[in-house]
């Protein structure tokens, strides 16, 4: 088989040796690296690094929050995401503009707000605090941060479905018999589950790697609020490049993972969307 | 029972969903903004102004501006040869380039930054070659740029391959029959076609470069007047406890934020749409 199919229109070499020239020499030989930085020193050096009891704590906390934030945001996304798409009530446009305010303000900004807001002396901090609670300073703030960060990845994924669902289906459960709850359970949240579960998806993969928004917030404190991605820049302030890399290796492969999972589910999503009755 | 009633949830259910999806924007999304924006005026206009026009804020102005300025035309041209090449064309491999492409989504701002220390810093691949030539780039403008780049790098390809996927090659073979050459069939062909969606993924773009924290972090080293960013600036503010300054900068940032949601709903009316247009008949229906 040739590698690529005759085409009347011209310009494809050019525009294919660009982007792949660019794409590697921007993106895939720095990111190899990080592998082979780790191999130079050895992967026995590199596992003692990987299992130090400061690193195994910061993987914890990172994916344990992740985790926690992203089914947060599941829940509540998919809520904000229901909303938009079947109801109307008055200021309905500047709510769905405000939920990607996450994407679009800058990681350190979040950060310090976050701090701000979620402090003893903050407007959210003081009431959690009166309750004996506190939220800066703690893995309890790692989870705030992540859960504003990831807030707009479930409700984009699964709104346009929403949308997308002609009331015929609908119409047609409820003739057959079915209730409200019925309906909602055996018709649109099985067509909205592929994008609900790619928006889990992308709100983890994003918490996981998050360091802006988290830094300020969580206080960095050994073993009970550092993140993965901080012990990154600790180590490269000490000049140990291999074990930078060693820890960044984990991440990456999580990334990785994560990204092939996403695309993945992103064509069950289209699949899904592009079935008949919808 | 009307159709209508058959698919309505009752009003009570639907109010307080509705209240409930609110409030939960509300916490998360209004408070922080309206804290960020008492923070930064706490100290009156005066003060706000005087962390906005000090010296510091400025040189970090113009070096974030630099680092955009140059990031976000690159990765516009990277986006149209790639979308030209996956959208018109049959290769092998191609699912694999578009996976690619998203890569730098998926790896963590800060991984972004240490890979060009592994491969530009002092004890990195290129370190002592770069060296003896006296050229530094980590610690220096040029790694926040290469750190800029990497991290913008998907953002116009991904909104031009599936709309140029979606439109076909109709149009452009048309225009290659009719005698016309690559260059003028993409200005007069693909580019009006496309031309708000570009534009879209321009300003994505550009806010996530203007705004990178992370990546930028790394490879920075933070010198004042030399290697700071605007949200690096913050940073540094935030830990000398200058906090009214601090959210004054970061408010100007925020600012950019809301200018940039009100300019991306403006463009999603007017994003050509991803199935094909009915102009496959340019010749009108007989």
């Amino acid at each position: 088989m040739r590698f690529k199919r005759s085409s009347i229109l011209p310009g494809f070499w050019p525009a294919f040796a660009f982007a792949l020239s660019y794409l590697s020499l921007l993106v895939l030989i720095p990111l190899s690296s990080v592998a082979l930085t780790t191999a130079s020193e050895g992967w026995g050096r590199a596992w003692r690094i990987i299992t130090a009891p400061q690193v195994l704590a910061s993987l914890r906390l990172s994916f344990g929050a992740s985790l926690a934030a992203a089914l947060i945001n599941s829940v509540f996304g998919f809520l904000v995401a229901w909303v938009l798409a079947r109801y109307q009530f008055p200021g309905k446009r500047l709510v769905d503009a405000l939920v990607d305010l996450p994407f679009a303000l800058p990681t350190a900004v979040a950060g310090i707000t976050l701090a701000a807001l979620y402090s003893e002396t903050g407007w959210i901090g003081s009431v959690f605090a009166q309750a004996g609670i506190r939220v800066a300073y703690t893995p309890l703030g790692v989870l705030v941060a992540l859960t504003f960060i990831g807030l707009p990845f479930v409700v984009r994924s699964v709104q346009p479905v929403l949308e997308d669902i002609e009331q015929e289906a609908e119409e047609a459960a409820a003739s057959l018999g079915a209730g409200r709850g019925q309906t909602f359970r055996l018709v649109l949240f099985p067509l909205a589950r592929p994008a609900l579960l790619t928006g889990f998806a992308l709100a983890f993969a994003r918490g996981l790697g998050e360091y802006g928004s988290v830094v300020f917030i969580s206080g960095n404190i050994p073993l009970r609020t550092e993140i993965t991605p901080l012990l990154i820049i600790t180590r490269l302030e000490q000049y140990d490049y291999a074990g930078a890399a060693a820890i960044a290796l984990v991440m990456l492969a999580a990334s990785l993972v994560l990204l092939f999972a996403i695309n993945l589910l992103q064509w069950r999503t289209r699949r899904a969307m592009e079935a008949p009755g919808l | 029972m009307s159709a209508r009633r058959v698919c309505q949830d009752p009003p009570l259910l639907r109010w307080g969903l509705t209240l409930l999806a609110v409030g939960y924007l509300v916490l998360f999304i209004v408070l922080p903004l309206v804290t960020l924006f008492a923070g930064a005026l706490s100290k009156g206009w005066r003060a706000y102004g005087a962390a906005i026009f000090h010296p510091d804020t400025l040189d970090a102005v113009r070096l974030t501006l630099l680092a955009a300025g140059i990031a976000v035309p690159l990765n516009a041209l990277f986006g149209l040869a790639a979308a030209w090449a996956i959208a018109r064309f049959e290769f092998r491999g191609k699912n694999l380039l578009i996976t690619l492409i998203d890569l730098p989504l998926a790896v963590s701002p800060v991984v972004a930054g240490l890979i060009f220390v592994l491969v530009f810093g002092a004890h990195g691949w290129l370190g002592p070659w770069l060296a003896d030539r006296g050229w530094q780039i980590i610690f220096a403008v040029p790694g926040i740029v290469i750190a800029t780049l990497f991290v913008t790098v998907p953002y116009v390809a991904r909104e031009l391959i599936p709309l140029m996927q979606a439109q076909g090659a109709e149009e452009e073979e048309a225009a290659l029959v009719l005698g016309a050459g690559g260059w003028r069939i993409f200005f007069r062909i693909t580019l009006p076609n496309i031309q708000w969606s570009l534009l879209y993924g321009v300003v994505l773009c550009t806010a996530r470069a203007l705004g990178e924290f992370g990546a930028v972090s790394v490879v920075s080293g933070h010198i004042r007047g030399e290697t700071n960013t605007l949200p690096l600036h913050v940073e540094i503010l935030y830990n000398e406890y200058r906090f009214t300054a601090a959210f004054a900068v970061a408010s100007l940032l925020s600012a950019l934020a809301l200018v940039t949601l009100v300019v991306k709903r403006l463009l999603e009316g007017k994003k050509e749409p991803r199935y094909k247009a009915q102009a496959a008949q340019p010749f009108g229906e007989a």
